[in-house]
């Protein structure tokens, strides 16, 4: 297979949506809904076969990445030599990776809003955005330097409030409340990017580059002599290669480093490098240089008036770097713009608020392994944060009713799971979740997109012939339901139930989805969340450190929290007797929406076979052992298969269906919900304190409003009008300056008569007059006073201070 | 490189003048012919500059295309004009706002209620001819009268055409900004004294050699005082916090033309002043106060963001962010390193098209509801959904999204003020958290005016915009993207010139650290 030019094609990954969104930004107004979102999938889903082709390039390279410059521009920001920012993109295994996740799961949500968004007034202008968020997606995942990834970060970050945002002008305030949501989510990730920022400084005067690698510089030089290794035992390659062609490539990857030290001996030119010790530090991108600077040790980095080691220089960069990604990735403290986004239409909160853009933060720090791996410190409050916001996420989902609200949370909680791998070194399984929890997830929002909508459906049908359109009303707070009397929330749990029986196949794949992320075996959450837990009991318990006990005591307990407001959700949701006419009369979606459900589905069942581990029931013999791990290992130098445990899995396995048998004996009824009130059956027994606690979400955007949110408002309302208003605008300047300077004026102008200056003054008082009649029509003589007398001061003031000036020349 | 004839560079400053002397003679009751010969001149203006740019070597870090003609021998006064790396892109914004700035004029309806039209683009093609020649000229006395005759045009243009509170603030304005300018001329006077001429590159020349010292040994000694005359006149226009408080007023009650070229334009004299003088001339004292400075400017990043937030005044709003926008600049400057003055002149340009463009939006939304209150608005993207968008760009241009303008300044300001010897790590820290606050109110304001609910009925039935608005406008974007996806365009032409610069200034970094504890 040819494929040595692939490469090139990583560009048109961006450019092929972007030109998409460009299409339907400025012509889609005058194209049909089909047209419309026809050209948006067929954008995604080319861009998702270019990412394949990257695939294919990489199987046939030996895993080995590349560095693409695009065509046309061949810079970005250079200030003379000493600052050089390429537009450049990165073609390697962790990108192709978040590439495929992005564009493939993109494609599905693509075709599924087609359906979902039928009839919305604007639905040009969200197909034009969803195009424009892939293209900054991609830009954030292929850019080869932290500010190529920043300019994604960001644009994702803008997209992502275009479209919480999309139904700003919603009645009766509630486009007041979507606009809210997407303020919240731009602010509170601005404070994330404070982070990116001040690391991408400390970066730059650390390394003198922002690169990840240079062309040429191999990521992972291990990599390169485990092939080599593995190449002896010719048996071996032929088994663990992807096919033949590839471990055609692996042999002759592996004779290379003999035959550069022989072909200098016989001055051949085609020398193929598995290291890079041939290039001098200062031209290594980032990541190769801390490599070498810690295999030589003591390096020192001079920040100008302080200079700091190495390590701690680390250190405080991967803080900042989690910063941000606290931000963008929903953690802790900053994960509470994250439920709220979910204002947005449901494929927005499923495509972007789930599966890809909330995932970049894990992405950034998997990219920057080497030096999460390196700071040790940073590492502790990395799993810190990820478990606690694991499980106090988990632990708010159960006391949720709005559908898409549990999923946000749970959104939130299994971020934190990923976090947390990364905290505790486990980085393939970081990137396993993300693609594993990508399906399923995405999957889940989907499925309770096609619930509300079929709600929706129901409630039309039951309030029959009032004359409205049967698809301007996607909100959950519907715009246009005036002679209800009641408001009607088709987003609210305790409006539904029973909805089995109408929806079969949002059913179906709703429960898949619902044990793929409870972790049930075989499905994708199992493997990916076993290895999560397993790194984390290997780094406590076999390397002793602290943070892999934190993380495994939290996250064992969250995944259990998982299994059981899941099944709670599925109970509500689909079980029991429908609890309102709009439940029971709810029709299935339709195939536009119900096929990228089956297809998640699937690869909610199936992606974890991605990274099977060694001898699990002879799996690994139909799905090859730890392919992912290895695959990804090619570029995240300190990615390692995790090991399976059976001890671990089987109890993890037991937590979870017990937390959903526990849910099962609260929810499996015909009516669950307790009184004319509809209370959750946890809130009425012994657990109504904690039920309470979680309902209201531990109050945790109170305590910020008290903390951060009002003293900021008050004290911007005492600076501008207090402070700088009443103070030193009117008081300072009116009254002290103005005031003192007429009495000076007064005290001045008396002896200051001189006739020489009454000549001046008439001279060019006469020009000024009849330049200021010509203007005249001022309203009172007022100003032109002041301005003749404000000119003549420069011209006296002129005068007066060149006549020393004349003394001394003359 | 002495030219013999016209140069370029003198035929681009006298433009506006002729353009203005043949208006002169056109009856003022022909507005359209008065219209068309401004927004022609000021074209033409522009493409001049363009060919400027075209011409000019990036190589060379001194003055190009330099005319010099004796003008008070005796004295040491002489026409000089040259454009170098720092005031190029300079001059090519001033001709470049003029254009977007007339188109605003002609969109807008000031003329039917307040009349003289003619005078009016009289003013603005005086107010581009002395704003050219202050960015042209290389003579001090010179350039200081450049520098206040851009106040007589900006003077006339808030009185005459401005808001209920006009006669006020075009009085302040004046007032504020010539106070402060006194002491420069005492300055400059003493250094022309002291140096035998006025002509900038032959003091920074003299200085270099060591022919010409000021006294230095701390922050308050002779050095520092002629530092200080200029610095306070420079302060004064850009407005460094605390000296802004003339800015609100001016900006409120300006017209949208003058609001434009004057956060456009005119503020950028100070922070050109300081580079073109206060850095090659006093670079001791440049070092010494640079950390002051430093503070002054963080406070001021901060201050104007903080302050911003809680305006109701769309306008105000604006004008206190300049307040913020300008405390980056200066910052820049006193960082001393490539990156930091770098950053800081194309943010001058940055931030002349985007908060241009936010008066620009400003004007037009008072256009049509004769009201600058936030209150007032609410989802007018639905009611104007192509202004909307372009306003969203704009507003995010202003708070600095990687991929527009203004985060190329913004990023190598503090880049620069990172890795600088005399700012460093806690400037960079304080400094970044004003991209924080500019997301808090720029986002406050464009969700109050463009989204949320259409409910009120004034706003339901606005003019789209019309050609001259469009105009107006697309100009502005167009700079926004190009700067944005291409900065090395911009920063190639500064780099040998600002290169020169902080190498000379740095050389005493050391050397005041001794002297200054």
């Amino acid at each position: 297979m040819y494929t040595e030019t692939y490469p090139q094609l990583v560009t048109l990954v961006i450019l092929v949506p972007a030109i998409g969104a460009f299409i339907n930004l400025f012509w889609g107004a005058r194209l049909s809904e089909r047209w419309i979102s026809a050209i948006a999938t067929v954008a995604s889903s080319l861009a998702f076969l270019v990412a394949v082709l990257l695939y294919a390039y990489l199987v046939n390279n030996n895993y080995q990445g590349v560095v693409v410059n695009p065509p046309l521009l061949d810079g970005w920001i250079r200030i003379g030599t000493s600052v050089e920012i390429p537009w450049q993109m990165r073609v390697d295994t962790l990108s192709v990776t978040m590439m495929l996740v992005v564009s493939g799961v993109g494609s599905l949500i693509h075709m599924y809003a087609a359906g979902y968004m039928h009839g919305d007034p604007m639905y040009h202008r969200f197909f034009a955005y969803l195009n424009m968020f892939l293209a900054f997606m991609l830009i954030l995942v292929t850019g080869n330097n932290f500010l190529m990834m920043f300019v994604g970060w960001e644009g994702v970050g803008l997209c992502s409030f275009l479209l919480i945002g999309f139904w700003f002008d919603k009645a009766k305030g509630v486009g007041w409340r979507n606009s809210n949501a997407a303020r919240k989510a731009m602010v509170v990730n601005r404070i994330g990017d404070f982070g990116m920022m001040m690391a991408v400084f400390m970066i730059f005067w650390t390394f003198g580059t922002l690169d990840y690698y240079r062309p040429g510089e191999i990521a992972n030089t291990e990599f390169g002599t485990h092939g080599a290794e593995a190449a002896h035992v010719e048996g071996e390659v032929a088994a663990e290669g992807e096919d033949t062609e590839a471990a055609a490539v692996t042999e002759h990857e592996e004779t290379a480093p003999a035959a550069a030290s022989e072909g200098e001996a016989h001055g051949e030119t085609a020398v193929v490098y598995t290291n890079n010790d041939h290039i001098p530090t200062e031209q290594l991108g980032v990541f190769g240089k801390t490599m070498r600077w810690v295999e030589e040790g003591g390096h020192e980095v001079d920040f100008g008036p302080f200079s700091l080691p190495f390590e701690t220089v680390l250190v405080l960069i991967t803080l900042f770097l989690l910063l941000g990604a606290t931000g963008k990735s929903a953690q802790i403290p900053l994960f509470i713009w994250l439920p709220d986004a979910m204002a947005g239409p449901t494929p927005v909160s499923a495509f972007i608020h789930a599966a890809t853009m909330v995932t970049a933060g894990v992405y950034m720090m998997v990219r920057s392994n080497v030096w999460y791996y390196e700071a040790d410190f940073t590492s502790l409050v990395v799993a810190i944060i990820g478990a606690s916001t694991a499980i106090v996420a988990g632990f708010i989902a159960i006391g949720q009713w709005d559908i898409k609200r549990v999923l946000a949370y749970s959104t939130v909680s299994q971020l934190g799971f990923m976090v947390a791998a990364v905290g505790v070194g486990a980085y393939s399984a970081a990137i396993f979740h993300l693609l594993t929890h990508a399906f399923f997830k995405a999957l889940l929002f989907l499925g309770s997109g096609s619930v509300i909508h079929g709600v929706e459906h129901g409630h039309h049908l039951a309030h029959a012939g009032h004359g409205h359109g049967e698809h301007d009303h996607h909100d959950a707070h519907a715009d246009a339901h005036d002679h209800h009397e009641e408001e009607f929330d088709p987003q609210d749990m305790r409006n539904m139930g029973g909805l089995w029986r109408n929806m079969p196949i949002t059913y179906l794949t709703y429960v898949v989805g619902t044990l793929a992320l409870a972790g049930i075996f075989p499905f994708a959450g199992f493997w990916s969340k076993d290895e999560i837990l397993a790194d984390s009991l290997v780094a406590g318990v076999q390397e002793g450190n602290l943070r892999g006990y934190i993380a495994f005591g939290l996250l064992i307990l969250a995944a259990a929290f998982t299994a059981f407001y899941m099944w709670r959700q599925v109970e509500l949701v689909f079980h029991g007797k429908p609890r309102t006419e709009a439940a029971r009369r709810a029709p299935e979606s339709t195939a536009v929406m119900t096929i990228p459900l089956v297809v998640l589905m699937i690869g909610s069942i199936f992606a974890g076979f991605l990274n099977t581990p060694a001898g699990v029931l002879g799996l690994d013999n139909i799905f090859g052992a730890h392919r992912f791990s290895d695959w990804l290992s090619a570029t995240v130098v300190h990615a390692h298969a995790g090991e399976f445990q059976w001890l671990l899995a089987l109890s993890a396995l037991g937590i979870a269906i017990v937390a959903i048998f526990l849910a099962r004996r609260f929810y499996a009824k015909d009516s669950p919900l307790v009184g004319e009130e509809q209370r959750d059956p946890l809130a009425v027994g012994g657990f109504g304190a904690a039920w309470s606690l979680a309902n209201a979400r531990l109050y945790w955007d109170e305590t910020y409003y008290r903390l951060f949110e009002g003293p900021f408002n008050a004290l911007s309302k005492f600076l501008a009008d207090t402070l700088d208003w009443r103070f030193w605008h009117d008081y300072f300047h009116n009254t002290v300056i103005r005031d003192g300077f007429n009495a000076i004026g007064e005290l001045l102008s008396k002896p200051v008569d001189l006739g020489i200056i009454d000549g001046v003054v008439n001279g060019v008082g006469r020009l000024t007059r009849w330049l200021s009649g010509a203007v005249r029509g001022v309203q009172t003589g007022y100003v032109r006073t002041y301005a003749i007398t404000l000119l003549l001061g420069v011209v006296i003031v002129i005068v007066v201070l060149l006549l020393p000036l004349l003394q001394t020349n003359g | 490189m002495e030219a013999t004839g016209l140069s370029l560079l003198t035929v681009i400053l006298f433009l506006p003048l002729v353009g203005m002397t043949i208006m002169f003679f056109i009856p003022g009751d022909q507005g359209r012919n008065i219209r068309y010969t401004a927004l022609g001149f000021s074209l033409v203006t522009f493409a001049l500059t363009l060919v400027m740019w075209a011409s000019f070597d990036p190589n060379v870090s001194g003055l190009q295309m330099v005319q010099r003609w004796e003008w008070l021998p005796s004295f040491g006064i002489s026409y000089y004009v040259g454009v170098d790396g720092v005031s190029l892109l300079l001059i090519v914004l001033t001709a470049f706002i003029m254009p977007v700035s007339i188109f605003a004029s002609m969109a807008s309806h000031i003329f039917e209620e307040r009349g003289r039209e003619k005078w009016y683009y009289l003013f603005l093609m005086v107010l581009e001819w002395a704003m050219l020649g202050a960015f042209m000229i290389q003579d001090l006395i010179v350039f200081y009268i450049f520098f206040e005759i851009t106040l007589v045009p900006m003077y006339f243009l808030i009185g005459i055409w401005g808001a209920e509170n006009r006669v006020y603030a075009a009085v302040k304005f004046f007032l504020y900004t010539l106070a402060g300018s006194v002491l420069m001329l005492l300055a400059i006077l003493y250094v022309g004294n002291q140096a035998g001429t006025f002509a900038i590159p032959d003091i920074v020349r003299a200085v270099q050699a060591g022919t010409l010292t000021f006294p230095f040994d701390g922050l308050f000694s002779p050095q520092s005082y002629l530092f200080m005359g200029f610095f306070i006149a420079f302060a004064i226009k850009v407005p460094l916090w605390p000296l802004h408080s003339w800015l609100p007023d001016a900006h409120v009650q300006a017209p949208t033309a003058g609001s434009v070229i004057l956060a456009g334009v005119l503020l950028k004299l100070g922070t050109y002043g300081m580079i073109r003088v206060l850095l090659p001339v006093f670079p001791e004292a440049t070092v010494a106060w640079a950390p002051i400075i430093g503070v002054l400017a963080v406070i001021g990043i901060i201050y104007g963001a903080w302050v911003s937030y809680a305006q109701d005044d769309a306008k105000k709003l604006v004008a206190y962010s300049s307040v913020s926008h300008m405390g980056f600049i200066v910052l820049g400057i006193f960082a001393l390193n490539g990156q930091g003055v770098q950053g800081s002149i194309l943010q001058m340009v940055n931030h002349g098209v985007s908060t241009g463009g936010l008066f620009l939006i400003v004007g037009m939304l008072y256009e049509r509801r004769h009201t600058k209150k936030l209150a007032d608005y609410g989802g007018i993207w639905k009611a104007l959904p192509i202004f909307g968008a372009i306003s969203l760009v704009i507003t995010l241009s202003s708070m600095g999204l990687p991929g527009l303008n203004g985060f190329i300044g913004e990023f190598t300001i503090l880049l620069g003020t990172f890795g600088s010897d005399v700012l460093g790590f806690f400037f960079a820290l304080f400094a970044t958290l004003g991209i924080i606050l500019a997301a808090v109110y720029m986002l406050y304001m464009f969700q109050k005016v463009f989204m949320g609910e259409l409910d009120k009925e004034e706003n339901k039935h606005l003019h789209p915009m019309n050609w001259m608005e469009y105009a107006a406008l697309v100009p502005v974007l167009v700079g926004v993207f190009l700067i944005g996806i291409y900065p090395a365009l911009f920063f190639a032409p500064m780099n040998s010139t600002v290169t020169e610069i902080v190498t000379q200034v740095s050389h005493f970094v050391t050397t005041v650290a001794q002297a200054v504890p």
